[in-house]
């Protein structure tokens, strides 16, 4: 498992199935990085308050990691659990498309 | 190192030799250096292996690490696909000479919300050339982008920039892309790529493939606008021609023989010129690969290296045939003076062809060069490409200095004949066989129909052919002889 610069959530009680884990790849500080990271706490915390992690990793700082997961867009949020693997590429700005594109269930 | 001369300074392009036989002529010493190259084609035309031998080229040959950012095909595919070729990817990489990374684009695993830009890639891509201090860099096909994300805007924004910082960082780069229906690639990387277009296509006409190579576009340099044939086998890709068609070439004083005393009598007794090309036409068995064996023997005899190109026969079949009439050539391919090459053009296709008498020609050195017979080459395709690829291989030949010999198939009554016609003017010596039944008794004849820079012989002799070898008779006066002559080409006694 690659380390990573991470921020963390401590993991409630909850089913593994439901957990999830999300990787952020930035690039340094650039407004569309800044604005992807809140734009992504806030999505989580409205759908999937204490079922998730957020690792954030900055390619300035670790460029090596970028080949692992394929990145090639700055922002890029992958998916890592619950399978399948998926990724979504922007600054996140468009919120029902990240509902989508990560498959997330309504919190109701 | 100061030169005898003051010379005037005029600056150059800088330029990266690709080590790709026949294209650092075409292009002048190589592609531009620190500049972005585009090479475009069709599918399967051969733009992924020209990047890739460049690549590896630049690595091994001209000390150039290089970075290959593969869009399409794996480490392990690429690895495997340039191993036929015998490039070991894993053992450059390991001397860090040469990396890939395969970047994965795939539409349906990505999803896009908001801004973005393509620094991933760029990052991966300075990480790369850091690692090993590359110099050159290949992306291949970088179009892939296009299938794998929806924002045609920001992409477009991002391939600029990537070609500019690839040029800031004074990388020597080649970018690939797929041929479009009226641009030169499909999604017009050429409007980002300014300095040099090269252009590959591969079309097959009556079921013979040619590829050829054009350069588009070179800014600040000069470069031949040909389409080029080229070759693509065991060792990669050969274009041809090898040399320029400047006619600057050496014309030598001395002579070698014919291999047949007398008709070196009839050249000043002395034979062809060195380096000189000369045609032998005649009918069916007139004796033309058996003055063309003569003259391989002597070749040997003299110490000299032959190659001899064989388009109808096999090697032991010629051998076997020689030997017949007094010409015993097994003595010298045992001792490696004479090599036997012998290929059926319709196998491969003319440019190909081309291409593999270049490189046994490079390959092997010789001082002599037989090639039995052009007319073989016309059965493949037009007269006009005939006579476009011999000027190449001519050319070539002398600036090489090679002594070479062609052998030309005629017709009984075609005094037009457009072969020998199309590619006399190439040629410095003709000679004519034919056969002609004077008082009803067949017999073969000789004449050098031309000759340049010598005073040589116009008369027809006999040529007598028998176990001993070729002979020539005496001279032929006669009435019917004189008329054929005037006539040129072969010709049958009328009925």
């Amino acid at each position: 498992m690659k380390k990573s610069s991470a921020r963390k959530r401590r993991p409630a009680k909850t089913s593994r199935r439901d957990f999830y884990i999300l990787r952020l790849y930035i690039a340094g500080q650039t407004p569309n990085s800044i604005a992807a990271i809140a734009n992504l706490k806030k999505i989580c915390e409205d759908k999937l308050r204490g079922k998730y992690r957020i690792e954030v990793i900055d390619l300035l700082k670790k460029p090596q990691l970028a080949k692992g997961d394929q990145i090639i867009a700055i922002p890029t949020l992958v998916r890592r659990l619950p399978p399948p693997f998926k990724k979504i590429i922007g600054n996140l700005s468009k919120t029902e498309s990240v509902i989508v594109g990560l498959d997330l269930q309504p919190a109701r | 190192m100061p030169s005898a001369k003051p010379k005037v300074v005029r600056k150059s392009l800088a330029k990266a030799p690709t080590g790709i036989q026949g294209l650092d002529e075409v292009t002048g010493g190589g592609l531009p250096k620190g500049r972005v190259t585009l090479v475009c084609g069709g599918a399967g035309c051969g733009k992924s292996l020209l990047a890739m031998e460049f690549l590896v080229h630049g690595a091994v040959r001209y000390g150039e690490p290089g970075v290959c950012m593969d869009f399409e095909e794996t480490e392990e595919k690429l690895r495997s696909n340039v191993a036929s070729l015998g490039f070991d990817l894993r053992a450059l990489a390991k001397r860090k000479k040469l990396l890939v990374d395969f970047v994965a684009v795939e539409r349906n695993q990505i999803a896009e919300s908001g801004e973005y830009n393509l620094e991933g890639l760029f990052i991966r891509l300075a990480h790369a050339v850091k690692t090993i201090k590359a110099k050159r860099v290949v992306l291949d096909s970088i179009e892939a982008l296009f299938s794998g994300l929806t924002d045609a805007t920001i992409l477009r924004a991002e391939l600029r920039r990537l070609f500019h910082w690839l040029e800031a960082h004074k990388l020597t780069a080649v970018v690939t892309g797929e041929a479009g229906e009226h641009t030169l690639t499909r999604h017009g990387l050429e409007e980002y790529i300014a300095d040099c277009v090269i252009g590959l296509d591969h079309r097959v006409t009556e079921q013979i493939s040619t590829r050829r190579l054009r350069v588009v576009k070179y800014r600040g340099t000069s470069h031949g606008t040909d389409e080029y044939p080229f070759l693509i086998d065991r060792e990669g890709i050969s274009v041809v021609p090898i040399t320029s068609l400047a006619l600057t070439h050496k014309s030598p004083t001395d002579r070698v023989s014919t291999g047949i005393p007398a008709l070196d009598d009839m050249m000043e007794g002395k034979g062809f010129f060195r380096g000189s090309s000369v045609l032998v036409s005649g009918t069916a068995g007139t004796g033309k690969s058996s003055l063309a064996a003569n003259f391989c023997r002597a070749a040997c005899a003299r110490g000299e290296s032959c190659l001899y190109f064989a388009f109808e026969e096999s090697p032991s079949q010629i051998v076997r045939n020689m030997r017949s009439v007094g010409v015993n050539l097994e003595t010298w391919l045992k001792k490696g003076l004479l090599h036997i090459n012998a290929m059926r053009p319709t196998s491969i296709g003319l440019e190909a062809h081309l291409a593999g008498v270049h490189k046994s020609i490079e390959r092997v050195r010789p001082s002599v060069v037989v090639i039995d017979p052009i007319t073989n080459l016309v059965s493949v395709t037009g007269t006009y490409n005939v006579k476009s690829m011999l000027m190449r291989l001519v050319d070539f030949l002398k600036v090489e200095q090679i002594t070479s010999m062609f052998t030309n198939l005629t017709f009984a009554g075609d005094p037009q004949e457009r072969t020998a016609a199309a590619v006399s003017s190439l040629m410095d010596t003709w000679i004519v066989l034919r056969d002609s039944k004077p008082n009803g008794r067949p017999r073969r004849e000789l004449y050098v129909l031309k000759s340049r820079g010598m005073a040589h012989s116009r008369e027809p002799r006999e040529l007598l052919v028998s176990a001993r070898g070729l002979e020539l008779g005496n001279i032929l006066r006669d009435h019917t002889v004189a008329t054929a002559v005037a006539g040129q080409g072969g010709i049958t006694a009328p009925e």
